[in-house]
């Protein structure tokens, strides 16, 4: 028996991480019988539908792709959102908050008010109505303290939701995605990928990505400690001012709890030189939806939250 | 900026409950400035809250709310750390036994164990059973902290009694590289930054022992294995078999045998994400190209030499999570090797293992967290190689076909110290 301790082994940080991540992708389609992407035209989900066309290249992606639209984007993602899923020749499937609203499944916060909440009941119809019993999510455990407990494969009930408690033993990478009928998982391929992680990677690849991911003039207020941006969604409350400021979104969500960066990163080499030296994570930064309580996430994803 | 790529190592805690795991992990992480000036905002305003002063290091992992009520850790929090030289991924794990599960998945993917221990309670039994799950699930090297050095006055006699425990566990168990260290979590003595209170300690700190370890490149004995994951149409006819490669690595030409079907053909052609390669090393998700006309699917295997066995009978080391005990007559079960899901019986239970004496003892079942030997059958052939010589092709969950909840892991064969 020979013994060979120096195999060439995949040991550059981004290439573990995205073969690890066409395993998951490739293993969950295997094991389920319709899983779906959700795709919200961030980063992260596109990194995801980018290592997806990998996994099963030169195939077409052996599964649609699913956007929740609160109907409070931001043009240029919605944009970004329709010219990926054409490239990957992904079918995509949109979801609109309105609907649940218009079939009085949730109530309206009115045009300014957060949809953000709303998006788990959207979602989760959504997925019943297509009998999905897979949902691949972008979600990275370095984003939040809930996120950091969960499964690479994570249970849901039949009634969407997470519990913490009880959580499948998850051993080597031996995935294992069985569910009964009502049920499904959550699939989170970036699971171990931090910000910067995903950053270098989009450069490595020179991914597309929605243009208000670098920094650009646009006109915002400063309200809870975050830059808005004035627009549709965003009007200036009496007695903030609006100012002109060159800015970039470090998250992608609503437009109405998404905070803009005072940045001159224009490129994906300054951003990355940021993002290293950050001193506030991305979420703290940039989301009001996470500034509600001490266990925001947590609480929503009980709920069945992405 | 710096762009350079690092290599990673993957490391969990284990030691018992109260022992200091997830304070440790918060020391780290704070000392070596991980973490956001919000993320640690967040932490002291949340020990503010709960009455525990400045700052509970825990609540850095303990994200959960069950966990910062009862102060314990339930399940394995994942933590990412940088440094100048290395990339790591930390799986906290939960001390208690009645979640050996939650530290079983966060130990089955480390290269390196960081055990945690009270210097004042010594070696418990419920660390002894970490080590010895860690030891099972192929870990080899350890760091060990000996915590709260800072109540017994930095005692080098006390540090002493428990170095000299556990340089017995670790030669029973075969460690190979065994590092012990006092520290202070609570006030970060020789975490990251050296100790004034330990002159009598030269070695390294806990930082600089994790970015010294070698751990990580596990022990190939075996050929390269690709256990076929799906199988990719080209364009213009023919099809390649997808998988992650494991043992050895494969190049274009090699001369492979595909199983269980035992048929021998030549690697034509190397692809990764639609663009070809000369070499799929290991832990690539390449997806191969064979010379031969065969047929194959999920479930299979392509190998070289030397082969793995194929059988329908495995000799296994198993631990068992559920929550009723594991017996011949028992549950209806599936198991899940590699790519391959197959039912499975037990045929017969051969023994328990006896944590503090590591001896076996006879058992006609298995209980909750109770780690044991048993024959299994399975309907359809498995390609396996032992645990101890290839991670992946030797490892295997068991799920109960009711629930489809996971309720054991398994290991092929049994480790060289029992």
């Amino acid at each position: 028996m020979t013994t060979t301790l120096h195999t060439p082994h995949a040991t550059d940080h981004l290439d573990v991480l995205e073969s690890h991540a066409l395993f998951i992708l490739r293993e969950v389609v295997a094991e389920c019988e319709r899983p779906v992407l959700l795709f919200s035209g961030g980063k992260d989900s596109a990194v995801l539908l980018h290592l997806a066309a990998k996994a099963f290249a030169p195939q077409q992606l052996p599964f649609p792709v699913l956007h929740i639209d609160t109907g409070q984007n931001f043009t240029e993602v919605l944009e970004f959102r329709d010219r990926a899923a054409k490239a990957a020749g992904a079918r995509l499937i949109v979801a609109k908050v309105q609907d649940s609203i218009d079939q009085g499944k949730v109530a309206d916060p009115g045009p300014l008010g957060s949809r953000n909440r709303l998006q788990t009941v959207t979602l989760l119809d959504a997925i019943t109505a297509h009998s999905f019993d897979a949902a691949f999510g972008g979600a990275r455990r370095d984003e939040d303290k809930a996120r950091a407990k969960e499964r690479v494969l994570s249970f849901r009930d039949a009634f969407g939701q997470w519990d913490p408690r009880q959580q499948r033993p998850e051993l080597w990478q031996l995935y294992q995605g069985k569910v009964n009928p009502g049920e499904h998982v959550r699939a989170f391929p970036l699971s171990d990928w931090t910000e910067l992680d995903v950053w270098q990677y989009i450069g490595r690849e020179k991914m597309d990505l929605p243009s208000i991911y670098f920094a650009h003039e646009r006109d915002v207020v400063l309200r809870d400690g975050m830059w808005l941006a004035v627009g549709e969604f965003v009007e200036p409350r009496p007695g903030e001012d609006v100012v002109t400021q060159m800015v970039r979104f470090r998250t992608v969500g609503d437009a109405n709890c998404t905070g803009a960066v005072v940045s001159a990163a224009t490129t994906i080499e300054t951003i990355i030189d940021e993002v290293a030296i950050a001193n506030v994570s991305e979420r703290g930064a940039t989301r009001g939806d996470d500034k509600f309580s001490e266990t925001a996430m947590e609480d929503r994803k009980r709920e069945g939250y992405f | 900026m710096e762009l350079a790529t690092k290599d990673l190592l993957r490391l969990a805690t284990i030691g018992s409950v109260d022992d200091g795991k997830s304070t440790l992990i918060g020391r780290l992480l704070v000392d070596t400035r991980q973490l956001f000036d919000d993320q640690l905002d967040a932490v002291v305003a949340a020990s503010e809250k709960r009455g525990i002063g400045d700052l509970d290091l825990s609540f850095v992992t303990d994200g959960l709310r069950a966990e910062r009520e009862q102060g314990i850790t339930i399940d394995v929090a994942y933590r990412y750390a940088t440094t100048p030289t290395r990339k790591f991924i930390i799986a906290d794990c939960p001390g208690h036994v009645q979640y050996t599960r939650n530290m079983a998945t966060g130990a089955s993917t480390a290269d390196l164990a960081l055990a945690v221990i009270d210097v004042a309670s010594g070696l418990k039994e419920q660390t002894r059973r970490h080590f010895c799950i860690a030891a099972l699930l192929g870990v080899r090297s350890f760091v060990v902290a000996v915590n709260k050095m800072d109540t017994v006055e930095w005692s080098e006699l006390a540090f002493q009694r428990v170095v000299d425990q556990i340089e017995t566990v670790s030669r029973e168990l075969g460690f190979t590289s065994t590092i012990v260290i006092p520290v202070s979590a609570l006030f970060g003595d020789n975490v990251v930054i050296p100790s004034v209170n330990s002159p009598w300690y030269g070695g390294p700190t806990v930082l600089e022992a994790l970015e010294a370890s070698e751990a990580g490149s596990w022990e190939v004995a075996q050929g390269g294995r690709l256990p076929i994951q799906w199988v990719l149409r080209q364009l213009g006819g023919g099809r390649t078999y997808a998988g992650m490669v494991s043992g050895e690595s494969f190049s274009v030409g090699e001369k492979v045998t595909l199983l269980p079907a035992n048929v021998e053909t030549t690697i034509r052609a190397i692809n990764f994400g639609g663009e070809s390669r000369l070499e799929a090393v290991v832990g690539l998700a390449a997806d191969l190209d064979l010379a031969d006309e065969t047929d194959a699917g999920r479930g299979d295997m392509i190998a070289s030499a030397p082969l793995p066995r194929v059988t329908k009978e495995l000799e296994a080391t198993i631990c068992w999570f559920g929550e009723r005990p594991l017996s011949v007559n028992g549950q209806r079960l599936r198991l899940k090797h590699t790519t391959k899901s197959t039912p499975v019986r037990v045929q017969s239970i051969t023994g328990v293992i006896d944590i503090s004496s590591l001896t076996i003892n006879d058992a006609s079942s298995l209980s909750t967290n109770e780690i044991g030997l048993a024959t299994l059958l399975t309907a359809e052939p498995l390609v396996v190689d032992d645990y101890r010589e290839d991670r992946v092709t030797g490892s295997f969950v068991l799920i109960d076909e009711v629930t489809n909840v996971t309720v054991a892991a398994g290991m092929v064969g049994h480790a060289s110290f029992l």
